[in-house]
């Protein structure tokens, strides 16, 4: 695995991916949760002043992945929250509780710099060698 | 040296590339790509034809998986993809249609010319930006109620011309009169209505945009007068956008629904956003219906824009609409999937056309066009990026016969959006486009870079095949001189 960092961003011509890591599988669902709001905006620019509790399930522990990615944008969405710190409190195969810190948006701090629409199916991996990689396709 | 494609493609001719059912086990029917050997580079070092391929294997898909000149990696489905599928057995694909269910654009004539708009057109573009709300994230004006939102998903841009949005005669000249039949609300998540109410009325992010443009070229003069463009030098305007929130959240239930349905139909795929259903089953109903609210909302969206961009103009130019002549010339959808008849092998059939990022492009005389362009054909809408130019076409019967009736949607990317950022800095792109010329307005720069010009194909070549191979021909070009980015 590699070390020393959280997520990176993988490139596609029409949308935009991200690869996370961490030593266990909640680490990287976490950094694939963070990939995410970096893509929307400047993750240091965000306090952590409110949360959200979140539980999901999916029939597999890649559908699993883009369902919590696809709560993440519907609060976004719906809430207005950009998300920065997230604690997986529980996973299993098919099953997720967590909490996620963040603020709602104020233009007057917060430059948002892309819209993200959905995470997708497309080149979805889970995969377990030293520790986790995920990645993701979405759609912005 | 010989092409890398060689072995692979079967040239059928200039504009033609068939990808043969053997390339790859479990194709039902070969891929066909319309290309200039010139775009089958990029399309190869892509490997977009690896999709093609995949859409191949949708059972039911008759024909051909289809690749129009636009053509780019998508997510399942290529962007730029046609396929249809027989009703009777065949499946509906979510990914088929696209996260943005009835993207599209409209397009508007003007009595103005360029030199009248050129004059105030810094005016013109920021009144635009304030009276249409765009954006990551923006909200509208319009706060529509739970049981109004219900009433937009079934009726569509009648909804809003209804509230005093627009004219009675915008409908007529939109794709199914700006109404899908066969919506059911109660197909809608929650979720899905919670994401739409406060983005109804707005412009959206990304490649969507309003562009005030200039008639370039005339290429067919009779057709393009039935459109109300009589000259070179006229002012025409161009909305793009879709169904925001409201149609990703449509599509991302779906894809989640029917990639359970995929298991108990025993349906074997490539890809998992390929997730389908038959057409005949509970789910593959329910998604049709979901998806026709979809496009209501976007019809109706589209509607609301119009109706502001006109109110824009009345303002600037302080005279009448009517004076203005902001009549509609037409409004297209380019992510969608629809019911139609085609003869294949000598029977009528009814077959589920998907288009993702492909537009309807149909001939003269079809029943489901408009009155006014039965003699013509329908009028085709092709944007091309922000800096170059836009075109209108007309559908044909070349269409019919061989993409059952699409043809291109635009210019189609080359560049990610990643690349276009680290190459390009927003401030440069628009000091480069207000160098040729063109006033942009933007509340996000660094989005401008990844619509640059240098980050699509150039929409000449594209149209150029779509016009050679005759899937559509060529009536009129404009080139951009505002342009208003969300």
């Amino acid at each position: 695995m590699t070390m020393g960092k959280d997520f990176e961003i993988l490139e596609h011509t029409a949308d935009v991916g991200i690869i996370a890591y961490g030593a266990d599988l909640r680490q990287a669902f976490a950094n694939a949760a963070r990939g995410l709001f970096s893509l929307i905006t400047e993750l240091d620019d965000v306090e952590e002043v409110t949360y959200r509790d979140m539980e999901l399930t999916a029939s597999d522990e890649e559908s699993l992945l883009v369902a919590w990615l696809n709560e993440l944008v519907y609060r976004f969405g719906t809430e207005g929250i950009i998300f920065k710190r997230f604690d997986i409190i529980q996973l299993d195969n098919t099953h997720l509780k967590a909490r996620a810190y963040g603020e709602k948006v104020d233009s007057s701090r917060h430059e948002l710099k892309t819209e993200v629409k959905a995470a997708t199916y497309h080149m979805l991996k889970v995969e377990k060698n030293d520790g986790f990689r995920v990645q993701v396709l979405f759609d912005i | 040296m010989a092409a890398p494609w060689q072995g692979v493609l079967r040239k059928i001719d200039d504009y033609r590339w068939e990808i043969p059912t053997s390339y790859k086990q479990g194709m039902t029917v070969p891929g066909l790509i319309f290309a200039s050997e010139a775009m089958l580079a990029h399309i190869w070092e892509e490997q977009v034809f690896q999709q093609v391929a995949n859409v191949a294997f949708l059972p039911g898909i008759v024909r051909n998986s289809l690749a129009m000149p636009d053509i780019h990696w998508g997510y399942g489905f290529p962007i730029g993809g046609v396929a249809a599928t027989r009703v009777k057995d065949g499946v509906v694909s979510p990914g088929g249609v696209g996260f943005d269910i009835n993207c599209g654009v409209r397009l508007v004539r003007t009595n103005l010319t360029e030199e009248e708009v050129r004059a105030k057109i810094e005016r013109l573009v920021n009144e635009l930006f304030l009276n249409i709300p765009s954006g990551v994230g923006s909200e509208g004006k319009i706060r529509a109620s739970e049981k109004e939102l219900d009433e937009v998903m079934v009726q569509g841009s009648r909804w809003a011309v209804e509230k005093g949005y627009g004219l009675a005669e915008d409908i007529i000249v939109t794709e199914e009169s700006g109404c899908m039949k066969g919506a059911k609300p109660d197909k809608v998540s929650s979720r899905a209505k919670k994401r739409g109410i406060p983005q109804l009325g707005t412009l959206g992010s990304g490649n969507h945009f309003l562009e005030v443009g200039v008639v370039d070229e005339l290429f067919d003069r009779k057709a393009a007068r039935a459109m109300g463009i009589e000259e070179v030098g006229q002012v025409l305007l161009l909305i793009h956008t879709g169904s925001r929130g409201f149609g990703h959240q449509v599509c991302t239930d779906y894809v989640g629904l029917l990639g359970e349905a995929v298991k108990r139909y025993g349906i074997s795929l490539p890809d998992r956003q390929l997730a389908c259903a038959p057409i005949s089953s509970p789910e593959g109903e329910d998604y049709l219906a979901a998806m026709a609210c979809a496009a209501n909302y976007a019809w109706t969206n589209r509607q609301f824009i119009l109706h502001w961009a006109r109110e824009s103009f009345v303002k600037v130019f302080a005279k009448s609409q009517e004076e203005l002549g902001m009549r509609q010339i037409y409004d297209v959808c380019h992510n969608i999937a629809k019911i139609e008849e085609y003869t294949i092998d000598g029977k009528k059939q009814k077959l589920c056309v998907h288009r993702k990022g492909a537009t309807r492009a149909f001939p003269a005389g079809h029943p489901d066009i408009p009155d006014v362009y039965r003699n013509i054909g329908q009028p085709v809408l092709i944007p091309g990026d922000m800096g170059r130019f836009s075109y209108v076409a007309l559908g044909t019967e070349a269409a019919i016969r061989e993409t059952f009736g699409s043809t291109c949607h635009g210019a189609g990317r080359v560049q990610s959006r990643a690349a276009a950022r680290r190459s390009l800095r927003g401030v440069d792109v628009a000091r480069s486009l207000a160098a040729r010329g063109i006033t942009v307005k933007t509340g996000n720069m660094a989005s401008l870079a990844e619509e640059a010009s240098e980050a699509y194909k150039d929409v000449n070549e594209v149209v150029d095949i779509t016009h050679k191979a005759g899937i559509s021909l060529k009536v009129a070009r404009t080139r951009p001189i505002g342009v208003v980015k969300g």
